[in-house]
Formats: C-alpha cells, structure tokens, sequence
C-alpha cells in the first residue's frame, strides 16, 4: 500500500516534522532526568540559574567530577530501594497473573453469552471502573484492619486486581468477540464442554488481545499510588509510595535526588518491556480494540 | 525472673538514666509503632526495638494520620503505639482510641519530666517528646546591607522587606510556606493566633474569625506574600528552603525542623550559611506573644491493645527517649526529654516558645476549621475575592463541614 | 452460551468485583445520606509542654451512647448533597440575588467547592479529550507514513509519557516549567516577558495542566489509531485511488470511517480518565487555580479532620457525572449490541 501511494513532498514534510516534534516533546523530560539523576541538588533544582543543571557546576565542586552516583547510592543502598523494586515485581506479577486469568474466563464468556445481562453487566462494568480510587480505598480500610489482613502484599494485590477487573473484561470481551464463534462451537459439536473448548481451541489463539491487555493491567499495578500508598505497611511498600516519601513532608526535609534517582530507576523496567513487548502490543490492539 | 521483677529493673535502671543503649529489659508482648516518617521518629524506633523482650515493630510513612483512626479502631488494633502532634491527637481522642497512661507513668515513667505529659481533662493521654514551630529566619548580611535591624514585629519585617526591595538588593525578598491548601491555613492561624484572638466562640463550635483581627491577619498575609515570589501559591517548605539556599530571600518563616539541614548547607554556599540567624517568630504590632504556633509531637498507647503489649510499648518508647541516646541525637530535633543539649539549629523554636507562643488549637473541630482556611484564602490572595467576603466564605464552609461531623446544629 | 456456564465463568471476576467494588460504592451510597452524630461537648482544662489551657473536647460518653442507638449516623436524607459543599442550592440562589452582573455571580459561585471542581473538571474532559484525540490520529499518521526502519523507535519514544506514573510524571514538569526551570526560562525568553509564570496565574495554571493531559494521554489515542491503520482495508483504498481522490480525500473517506470504533473505544476510555482527573493537581501544586471533583475526595480524606460524608457525597455525584457524560456512547454501544444478537 504504502509504495502505491504518491506523495506530495509538503506532505511527507509536515508529516515527519510533526513526528519529529512530537518526538522531541514526548521524550525530553525523560532525556531531562536521566541526565539531572547524576547531578546533585543545587545543580538539577538550581534556582540560580537552570544551566547548572547542564553544566553541573555544584555536582563539580561537591563530588570532583561533572557526574555522581549519589543519588542512586542513596535510594538504592541507604534507603534500601530494592526492597520495594522486589515488592513491586512481586506485586505487578501477581496482578498480571490473576487479573488475566479471571479476565479471559470472565471475558470469554461475555462475549459469547447473546443474554440481555450480558450488556447490563459490562454497563456495570463501566461505572465501576469510574468510581475514584481513593474513595473505595478509605473504605476499606477498617474492615482489612479488623479482619488482620492490612498491610500484607496479597491484600494489595487482591484489590488491584479487583479494581483492574472492569478495564480488562471490557478489552478481552471486544477482543474475544473477534475470534470467530465457529471455531469454540464446532469443537464442542465435536463433544467438547465449553471449558474444554476454552482451553483448547481459544486459549491458544488468544495471545494477542492477552498480552495487549496484560500491559495495560501491568501499568495499573506498577503506577498504583492510592491503593498501594494505604493498603501496604512499610516492610511491604512498593516503589511509588516509596518515592513518594523521599519527598519529605512539611515539617521534614526529604531528599529529592533520591527520589529523581529512583524515578528513573522505576521507569527503566518499563523502557525494556516496551521494547520486549512493543510488536504484541501494537498486533494484539490491531486484533482486540479494532471493533471495539 | 518473675515480669514484675523485671520491670522493676527496667525502670530503675531508666530512673537513674544508665539504660544501655543496647537491650534494656521492656517486658514481653508486642509492640507495633505506627508514626510519621523522620529521621528523629526513626531514632526512637531504633532504641524501642533495642529492647529485650517483646517483638518490636514499627510502620513509620507520612500517611500515617489517615490510618490511624482505622488501624486502632480495630480490636485488638494493629498498632499498640500511635505517635502524634497535637493536631493529630484529635481524632484518636474523639474516638476514645487511645489509653489513659497515669499508671503507666506513675509504675515506670519516674524519668519523664513532668512537661512532657499531655494532660486531657486531668488524664495523661500522651508522652511529648519533641517540639516544634515556624519561626523567623533572616540572613544578617542582607539586613546590614539594606541598613534595617533585626525585625521583631510583623510590620518590621514588611518594611525590612520594602528596604530590601527599593533598593534593588532582592526584588522578592520574603519567603513564607504560603502553598495554598494546609500550608497557607497555617500561616493564618499563625497570625491569627498573633494576635491572642480565639477561632470559636468560647466552649461551643461556632467559628468566631470574622473580626477585626481576621480581617488584620489577611491584610499582613497579602502584604508579606506581595514581597513573595508570584509562584507563592505553589510554595511548600522544600521551595521555601530552596529559595533560601539559593540566596534568593532575605527573610523567612519556616519550620525549625527545618534548621539543621539549612545550618549544614550542603546545597547553599558557605555566606549564605554564616549569616543565616535563626530568630523567634515575628510579634504582630502591639501584642505580646510571637505570631506562630508550636506543635509537639509525642506517643500514645492504644486503648484497644492488652495491658501486657501496652506496659511492653510503654517500656520500648522509653527505651527510645533514653538521655543517652537523646543526647546522640540532639542534631535531629529540639528533643523535649532529659538530656538534651540545644542546638544552634533549635535557636528559632526555643526563642519563640519562651516568648510566649500558643500551642496549635486542640478543639476537635479545629482541622475543620483548618481546612476550610486552606480552601478559601487564596482567593482573596489573588484579588477575586474581599477580605470581609473570604471570611465570610470561610466561617459558610467550616460551618456546613461542622454540620455534617454533628459540632453545630 | 447457558446461563450455568456463563455464571461458572463469570464467578471469580464478579465475585471480585462485587467484594471490593460494589460493596464499597454501595456503603459510600449509604453514608452519603448520613450525617455524624451530634458531639456532645464539655470544656476541660488540657495540659501539654506548653502549658494549660481551657479547652473543648467531645464527651465521649454521651456521645457513644447516641452512636450505640443509631450505628450509621443521623439519618439525613438527600440534604448532603445540597449543601454548600455540593450542590449548595440555597448558596447559588442567594449569590443569584445578591449579584449585579452575570460575571459577579460567577465570581461568587467560584467559591463553591463543587461548582469550582466542576468547572475545571468539565473544562479539562472537553478541551483534552478531543485534542487527544486529534493528536493521537495526526501523529499515528505521521508515523505510519515514516519509513519502516525509523518507526519502531518512534513508537517506542511516543508510549513513554503514557507508561510513566502520572503522580511522578507531573513532578518531573513540575520541576521543569517552574520560572527558574528549563522550559519556564525557555518560555520567558520566547515570550519576552522575564516575569513570566506558569503557576501564578490561575490561566495559565488551567493550560498547563491541559497540555500536562494532553501529553500523557496522546500515546494511548496514538497506538491504538496506529494498529488500526495497519488494518485499513485494501479495496477501498485503492479503488479511491482509481478515482483519484487525493490524500486528504482517502483520509476523510476511507481512513476515518475504518477508525471510527476505535476513536469510540479511545472516548470512553478518555472521558472517564479526564472526569477523574486528579493526580496533576497534586503534582502540580495547583490547588490555588484548579481543583478537580477527584481532588474534593482525596481532600475531604485526609489530614486531621477526615469529612467521610462529604467525601462519599462528592464521589457519588463523580459517578453521577461520569455516567452522564457517557450517555451517549452507552446508547451507540447498546444499538451495537443488540443488532449483533439480531
């Protein structure tokens, strides 16, 4: 398709000067980051001149050189960041895992089920994912206290992906109603129950809108502050919070390289997976969200 | 060893001040400690779990007052020891959450002096152990050059402020924690308080702010924030301190927790460090007590927990306010415990308690009021609103907020 | 599909949903009609490190014995939702009286905390979600036209403002559009103006959170038009070129009907998200110019002085709001459903 078309050359040159600057927009508070992360304090939150922060003067005349590792010595080994990196993979696996799991039985079965109630259902779907996060977490925070259960990873995770639910029905439903219903049918022509026809005719060709969905519900779970910030004890704390509280309070002073040191330690699984997953993300929406 | 026999050494041991450091005797039981996150918490942590004895656990995080109320509603509740300020004792008293301690401190609390006690209606409900408080710091290199005294009043500090502007050395040369929403509430009730006015209407819940004295206090507040960079209304204390480190303010109100970190100036150079004077908060004209408020922040034990885990949270908490270790860590705070050797950096919060400054209000119904603060006065700051209507504004918010918790009727 | 079937497979989701979403929004539906008990007060005298002082607390007695009776609170019927802090009827109406213009009366009305969270709350869902939209279609054209070696790392660049936290996303601008910051500088100098604030003027404080929107959603608009375009149907396509329509042409007739359930698909999504705006505002410290309906809540929550009511009352009328504004697409959608079971 693409060779068949021919192209006016003030086209193609709006067209790659907007990608060019939307690149550039989308990219450089990142760049930005990454490099303030080896600098310290009076150099990348410099309030004399914001230039410090490119020419590292602080940086040189605190440390001796132009970069430091600082930052991520002290988010990392005196505050002990890799526990909540741990926690947080242990968290976003499990989320992942179970949210999938419930969500293509859930969404296999609203996508084949003609009933009125299947409607209703994912209409119900839809406003709870509306209800804000913070509401339903001071909710509950008295019953997990009185039950014992506060403060343990599982109960985060069971709540996210409680709260991950209606998004991932609603995107494994529009994808599963794309598998053509011929296929599960006739298996169980064949003298297969639905379940069997599920789990052998379906589940391998589901990968696609799977994965896509995956990554949406990895991203809720990584980014989490509401619930993880009020449902996790502090032995227990994942990585947002936990940047959060190098931020210091009113009263205290926090230190803020760490936290801009740790922010780019978080955000660097994410550069990988991406670039891991970027072919199945973009193939599983072209095949789940296209009818959407 | 019988329990009592052991906490009879323990206590005497605490009594003659000559508690190692390490493994002191606090009974058995459990000891949770739910509380904010700072290294002067953290400190006292370290000594409660130094303890022999019980298992101690701790939860410190910023978001502790919004858990709280939930962790030790519970029975039995999942902290046995709730450290507060006096803003946040509120709620834990409202809700009958937390313990008498008379016992307690008559058994084993010979080593606490006596202003450390937190005395609700006669009952000693919590155990102070430090304070705090916004106070005034001025550079004295600034104010030399700008050929001004050392301010005393609020009006002194505006007109330091205008010497130092018109004659070029610094176009905004205030900084005040003035972000809107709780911080800017603050600096109200600072000034408020400044001028020795109440906020209610004595022994009942209706707001009384909309005097003479309110409509002062907005007036000095938009006269210091007008000497303020026009960000102000983003202003937290991190950019406050920054300014400040910067070079770029003359004059500042800041918390004194604040002044070890700005006294070591690892991110500021070494004049602004030298001639940074840490000083009491400033007096509203013609009043006598210094317009800021002073927080302590201390222990409680929780009412929902078995007297065994409350005495062993009780030992533990002692245990972490040792003079010894006290004395080790008089840089972290202004400690108000035996063995605390001042610091420069406590200069600013001992001179303004010593004048004479109000503690932060304890009527249930002051976070309220509070808020309703925080909500409404940066729209008179920024000129959209009267300073006789953002009263008005606040005194309807506060009193619709006072409605719904059952204070008004 | 049976309905045992269809239940067996619905069970461990709905099951989830109903335990911790339903229930909760059902409790906060029925504290939203209550108020707190009313405190019995006593004035005390109080000791502290700061010495004595007369005092109010609550007499927790008699006001247990109050709870004991009624364990939800005072029964209060709708009248949570009118109060100021909601819909403050009588508030408007008076302010209506006492306003001699319509800009006045906006002006008090400003003061309200719902109809100023909603104000923003509207402003933002409608200004970010079609520029997202538009945004996203432009630069997954862009892309799609690139040549095929550069477009896997422009994919990968353009995902990032979407997989970053919001709450640290927001800090990072935050840090740099301050006056003394790189872009804050940057924009003064392109503006001439030294004085230049991002976060001082409520105006500019309303844009730049906008455009803070706009960044971090394009990315989800861009990649879900980008794998549509690779579906666009052939036939179409080239018989439009047979008939030498030109790009723009191909684009308007063929292209965006094609992409049309998505761009449904990328609304929903969007106007859901923007209604519930609210980490920005934290980040951006920018209470003083824009509070959002979601911000209302986290207030109400926190601090010494948690408004549970209020709270549970805003986050109904969010709901309220939310379903409202998707009305429309909810009825397209039920359309859809229902010619597929026909």
């Amino acid at each position: 398709m693409a060779a068949a078309q021919r192209r006016s050359p003030l086209l193609v040159g709006i067209s790659t000067a907007l990608v060019l600057l939307w690149v550039v927009v989308a990219a450089f508070p990142f760049l930005w980051t990454l490099w303030g992360s080896f600098k310290v304090q009076a150099d990348f939150f410099s309030l004399a001149d914001w230039r410090n922060a490119w020419t590292g003067t602080f940086t040189t005349e605190q440390t001796g050189a132009a970069f430091t590792g600082q930052g991520y010595e002290g988010a990392w080994i005196q505050e002990e960041f890799w526990r909540a990196a741990l926690n947080t993979m242990i968290v976003v696996v499990s989320v992942v895992v179970i949210s999938l799991t419930l969500g293509t039985l859930g969404g296999y079965a609203l996508a084949r089920s003609g009933f009125r109630y299947t409607f209703w259902l994912l209409m119900i779907a839809l406003v709870f994912r509306a209800m804000p996060h913070i509401t339903l977490v001071s909710g509950y925070l008295l019953p997990f206290f009185e039950w014992n259960v506060w403060g343990h990873l599982p109960t985060a995770i069971i709540v996210l992906v409680a709260i991950n639910q209606p998004f991932t029905l609603w995107m494994l439903h529009s994808f599963f109603l794309n598998i053509p219903k011929d296929l599960d049918e006739s298996a169980m022509v064949d003298g297969c129950t639905r379940f069997q026809a599920f789990r052998h005719v379906i589940v391998p060709v589901m990968w696609p809108g799977v994965i896509t969905t995956g990554l949406f519900s990895f991203l809720l779970a990584y980014n989490d502050f509401a619930v993880t910030a009020m449902l996790l004890s502090q032995q227990n704390q994942t990585m947002i919070p936990k940047i959060a509280s190098f931020l210091g309070s009113t009263q205290q002073e926090g230190n803020v390289m760490f936290a801009v040191a740790a922010v780019v330690s978080a955000t660097a699984p994410l550069f990988v997976l991406i670039l891991f997953f970027q072919r199945q993300i973009v193939s599983g929406l072209t095949s789940g969200a296209v009818k959407g | 060893m019988t329990k009592a026999f052991r906490t009879t050494i323990c206590a005497s041991v605490l009594a003659v001040g000559g508690a190692g450091a390490a493994l002191a005797d606090c009974g058995t039981g459990n000891v949770s400690i739910l509380g904010n996150d700072f290294p002067a918490l953290q400190a006292v942590v370290a000594g409660a779990s130094a303890c022999e004895g019980p298992n101690v656990t701790a939860n410190l995080t910023s978001d502790h007052r919004d858990l709280q109320v939930a962790a030790l509603t519970a029975n039995p509740s999942q902290y046995s020891v709730a450290v507060v300020a006096n803003g946040s004792i509120v709620p834990l008293l409202n809700e009958g959450l937390i313990r008498p301690l008379d016992d307690l401190v008559a058994e084993h609390g010979a080593s606490l002096d006596p202003t450390q006690l937190v005395r609700i209606e006669g009952q000693i409900m919590a155990v102070a152990f430090m304070a705090n408080a916004q106070h005034m710091f001025y550079r004295s290199d600034i104010l030399e050059q700008a050929g001004v005294d050392a301010p005393q009043t609020t009006a002194d500090v505006l007109a330091a402020a205008e010497a130092i502007r018109s004659q070029g050395i610094m176009e905004y040369p205030v900084a005040i924690v003035s972000g809107a929403g709780w911080d800017l509430a603050q600096e109200f009730v600072n000034l408020y308080l400044g001028h020795g006015r109440a906020f209610f209407e004595p022994g009942s819940a209706a707001p009384a702010i909309n005097n003479d004295a309110g409509i002062a206090t907005l007036e000095t507040l938009k006269a210091l924030t007008s000497y303020s960079n026009p960000d102000y209304l983003t202003f937290g204390s991190n950019s406050v301190q920054a300014l400040w480190e910067a070079g770029e303010v003359g004059i500042m109100m800041l918390w004194g927790s604040r002044g070890a970190g700005i006294l070591a100036g690892e991110n500021s150079t070494p004049e602004i460090v030298e001639s940074t004077v840490l000083a009491a908060a400033p007096y509203v004209e013609g009043q006598t007590r210094p317009a800021t408020t002073l927080w302590w922040d201390g222990f409680t034990i929780a009412a929902n927990t078995s007297d065994e885990d409350a005495e062993a949270s009780f030992l533990a908490m002692l245990n972490g306010l040792t003079p010894e270790r006290i004395a080790a860590n008089s840089a972290l705070a202004v400690w108000l415990a035996d063995g605390y050797e001042p610091t420069p950096a406590s200069a600013g919060v001992v001179a303004s308690a010593q004048a004479g400054a109000a503690p932060y209000p304890m009527q249930p119904y002051m976070g309220l009021m509070h808020t309703a603060l925080g909500e409404n006065l940066a729209a008179y700051l920024q000129g959209s609103a009267s300073a006789q209507e953002t009263l008005e504004t606040i005194e309807a918010a506060y009193e619709t907020a006072a409605r719904t918790q059952g204070f008004l009727n | 599909m049976k309905h045992r079937t269809f239940f067996w497979f619905i069970l461990p989701s709905l099951s989830a949903m109903i335990l911790f979403i339903a229930l909760p929004v059902g409790s906060v539906f029925i504290q939203s009609l209550h108020v707190e008990h009313e405190q019995v007060l006593r004035v005390v005298e109080n000791c502290g490190p700061f010495g004595c002082a007369e005092e109010t607390i609550v007499d927790r007695e008699a006001t247990a014995e109050l709870r004991e009776n009624q364990p939800l609170g005072r029964f209060a019927g709708v009248s949570n939702y009118l109060d100021r802090n909601h819909l403050a009827v009588a508030e408007l109406r008076s302010m209506w009286e006492r306003s001699d213009s319509f800009a006045d009366f906006a002006r008090r009305a400003m003061t309200l905390p719902f109809w100023r969270a909603l104000a923003f709350t509207l402003t933002f869902t409608f200004v970010v979600t079609p520029l997202v939209i538009v945004l996203g279609l432009a630069i997954a054209l862009g892309v799609n036209s690139l040549p095929r070696l550069f477009r896997g790392p422009t994919i990968f660049v353009s995902l990032l403002p979407m997989i970053v936290t919001p709450l640290i996303g927001s800090l990072i601008l935050f840090w740099m559009v301050d006056s003394r910051g790189v872009l804050g500088s940057s924009l003064q100098i392109l503006m001439g103006d030294p004085d230049l604030s991002l976060k001082a003027s409520p105006v500019l404080t309303w844009i730049m959170l906008m455009v803070y929107g706009v960044w971090s959603s394009a990315p989800f608009a861009f990649i879900v038009f980008y794998a549509g375009l690779q579906t666009v149907p052939e036939e179409p396509m080239e018989a439009a070129m047979i008939d030498g329509a030109s790009r723009w042409q191909r684009v308007r007739y063929v292209v965006i009907p094609h992409l049309m359930p998505l761009a449904v698909f990328i609304t929903l999504m969007q106007l859901m998200d923007n209604f519930r705006v609210f980490e920005p505002i934290v980040g951006f410290q920018a209470q003083a110019n824009a509070t959002s309906l979601s911000y209302n809540i986290y207030n109400y929550l926190r601090g010494d002085a948690a408004q549970f009511g209020a709270a549970a009352t805003t986050s109904m009328l969010t709901i309220f709001g939310i379903v409202v504004l998707l009305t429309p697409v909810l009825i397209r959608t039920w359309r859809d459903f229902n010619r597929k079971r026909t």
